[in-house]
């Protein structure tokens, strides 16, 4: 299979535009500029079935065609680089290696959807990525594949970067609006969604960068040969970043839907010397974890869902039989009482207690009945918040809970279990 | 080190409002800006700020007190920024960061008496195929053990 996205030799500094034209680079843009009409780049997206990169799977083209059509107000796109999600290192690649692949996805995704205004929102610790990126974009205005007049065509599209200050919400997309608008990033209430009210008040749509990146070769190759590269629901390849107790920690690009033990025991090198698989987080840390028995599971979307943890970022965690564990738990839930926003009351509370609780337990000052009221705290949190975080915070608890109770209620001191 | 905006700051920061639809937007930026320059935020700097884009006083230190790269007191010369989270922990960042804790003498969240350092911990870098990993600065450093934080630390000025 051809490698699309992650065709850079390793080590490799960022590949300037020169570099990018001799691989054909911009020809997609120009392609789609030149001799398709937006709405039939909207149509090759859609039958491409690319769903969104970043976590959530949408379809990338249904997303673009809720953007309501020539009514006056200018439309953004937002560029969701904020890549926080634990054990998620893909766009840092794209970015910082291969940032005229994102620029030419920017391009062939404005102009479907009628925008001509991008704001890249990268995470502020990316801060020399977002410069190699300000470079790229001068390096494109200057010779025409960004600005007013795109190769003679007519269109114009500037596009802007953005840095974020060290927040994890920000990578939900109404909260990262927040935040591009200068506010702390507290998501809205939707709806209005913002493909109808979003950045300033107008139509936006919010793609990930790994999305966005994927345009160019979808629109080159057609939207058949981009959906036989993955599964009938979920066309395309995929980044998958592998990380924990593995030999070769790293980016993958293989199909959507590789099996996720060949990821880990062959692309990934498999099990560090001496230890042996205990445990798999397949998604970015908000994923429910699968034992080590549940690794025969194709890496899509709907393939995840249906083992109960979700695909989310791609971002692999392997687990060894080393690592205990209520060790697991506790940076699962410390995480997500250091990012909860504050602003549902769900959310702020719940994540701070489940930290507590699980403190308690791993200082094996556990008492009779922690586990079970460490489910009651997730269930009070799930499904009342106004964001996805309230969500991702309960949903690896729950999981480990129900996986590995066993072994957390080892940790309860016996005169404190009988208690 | 600076509490206030320098003239040439309230330049650049004038210059990049006005190409936002709404001034505020330019909030995040200035205050990296702000920071870049005067080493944090001082309520001083966050008033001038808030001038400028006119916005009122408490919706910049709403800002710089939500997001965590913002400071409101002075940081250590090497901000060292060690992860915590799971890929790190995995393969042995708590041994990192407690080298880092016993040749510098502090604990997270501390500045060593001389200024140099200033030591936190942090959530995910986006690092983690290099796990353990930390950030002195903007600086990326990864694959580490404690003999690597002692060169690592002995590299520095």
């Amino acid at each position: 299979m051809p490698s699309r996205l992650l065709d850079l030799e390793p080590g490799a500094g960022p590949r300037g535009l020169a570099a990018y034209r001799e691989r054909g680079g911009y020809s997609a843009a120009r392609k789609a500029l030149s001799s398709m009409t937006p709405a039939d780049v909207r149509e090759e997206v859609k039958k491409a079935r690319l769903r969104g990169r970043g976590g959530a799977g949408f379809p990338a083209g249904i997303k673009w065609s809720f953007v309501p059509q020539e009514e006056g107000r200018p439309v953004y796109l937002c560029v969701n680089a904020d890549e926080g999600e634990p054990g998620t290192f893909k766009d840092k690649y794209i970015l910082g290696h291969n940032p005229h692949l994102l620029l030419e996805g920017i391009v062939i995704a404005g102009y479907a959807v009628g925008i001509h205004s991008a704001y890249v929102y990268i995470r502020g610790e990316y801060e020399l990525i977002a410069r190699r990126l300000e470079d790229a974009i001068v390096e494109a205005t200057a010779c025409g594949f960004l600005g007013a007049d795109i190769q003679g065509t007519g269109f114009a599209l500037d596009v802007a970067v953005h840095r974020g200050a060290g927040a994890y919400v920000c990578g939900e997309e109404t909260a990262l609006l927040e935040s591009l608008e200068g506010k702390r990033g507290w998501p809205r209430l939707k709806p209005p969604f913002p493909a109808v009210v979003g950045l300033f008040s107008s139509p936006t749509v919010i793609n990930n960068v790994e999305t966005l990146a994927n345009l160019p070769g979808l629109i080159r190759d057609g939207s058949a040969a981009f959906l036989a590269l993955g599964c009938p629901q979920d066309g395309g390849t995929r980044l998958f970043g592998v990380s924990g107790a593995v030999v070769k920690p790293g980016l993958f690009e293989l199909s959507v839907g590789a099996s996720l033990r060949e990821i880990i025991f062959q692309h990934a090198g498999g099990m560090l010397p001496g230890k042996m698989l205990k445990a798999v987080i397949p998604g970015g840390l908000s994923s429910p974890i699968l034992k080590a028995d549940e690794i025969d599971v194709a890496m899509d979307f709907d393939s995840l869902a249906a083992s109960g943890s979700m695909l989310g970022s791609a971002g692999i965690i392997v687990i060894g039989d080393d690592t205990p564990i209520l060790r697991v738990l506790d940076r699962i839930v410390k995480f997500y009482a250091h990012e909860s926003c504050g602003q549902c009351t769900p959310c702020r509370l719940g994540t701070a207690w489940m930290a507590k609780l699980v403190r308690r337990l791993s200082a094996g000052e556990g008492r009779q009945g922690d586990v079970t009221e460490l489910e009651r705290v997730a269930s009070m949190i799930r499904g009342r918040t106004l964001c996805p975080l309230g969500d991702a915070a309960v949903l690896p608890v729950l999981a480990v809970v129900s996986k590995f109770r066993d072994e957390l209620e080892t940790s309860i001191p016996p005169e404190s279990r009988r208690a | 080190m600076s509490t206030v905006l320098s003239s040439g700051l309230k330049d650049r920061i004038a210059a990049l409002a006005v190409r936002y639809p709404r001034k505020q937007a330019a909030l995040l930026p200035a205050l990296h800006w702000i920071q870049d320059e005067n080493g944090f935020i001082a309520p001083e700097a966050e008033r001038d700020l808030a001038a400028l884009l006119e916005i009122k006083p408490i919706q910049v230190r709403e800002a710089v007190a939500f997001y965590t790269m913002f400071h409101r007191r002075p940081m250590g010369r090497y901000h060292v920024q060690v992860c915590d989270n799971l890929s790190c922990d995995i393969r042995g960042g708590a041994t990192v960061l407690a080298r880092l804790q016993e040749r510098l003498g502090i604990g997270p969240g501390e500045t060593t008496a001389d200024g140099k350092f200033t030591l936190t911990t942090v959530e995910c870098l986006g690092a983690c195929e290099k796990a353990p990993c930390l950030m002195i600065n903007f600086d990326y450093h990864g694959s580490l053990d404690p003999d690597r934080v002692d060169r690592l630390l002995e590299s520095l000025e």
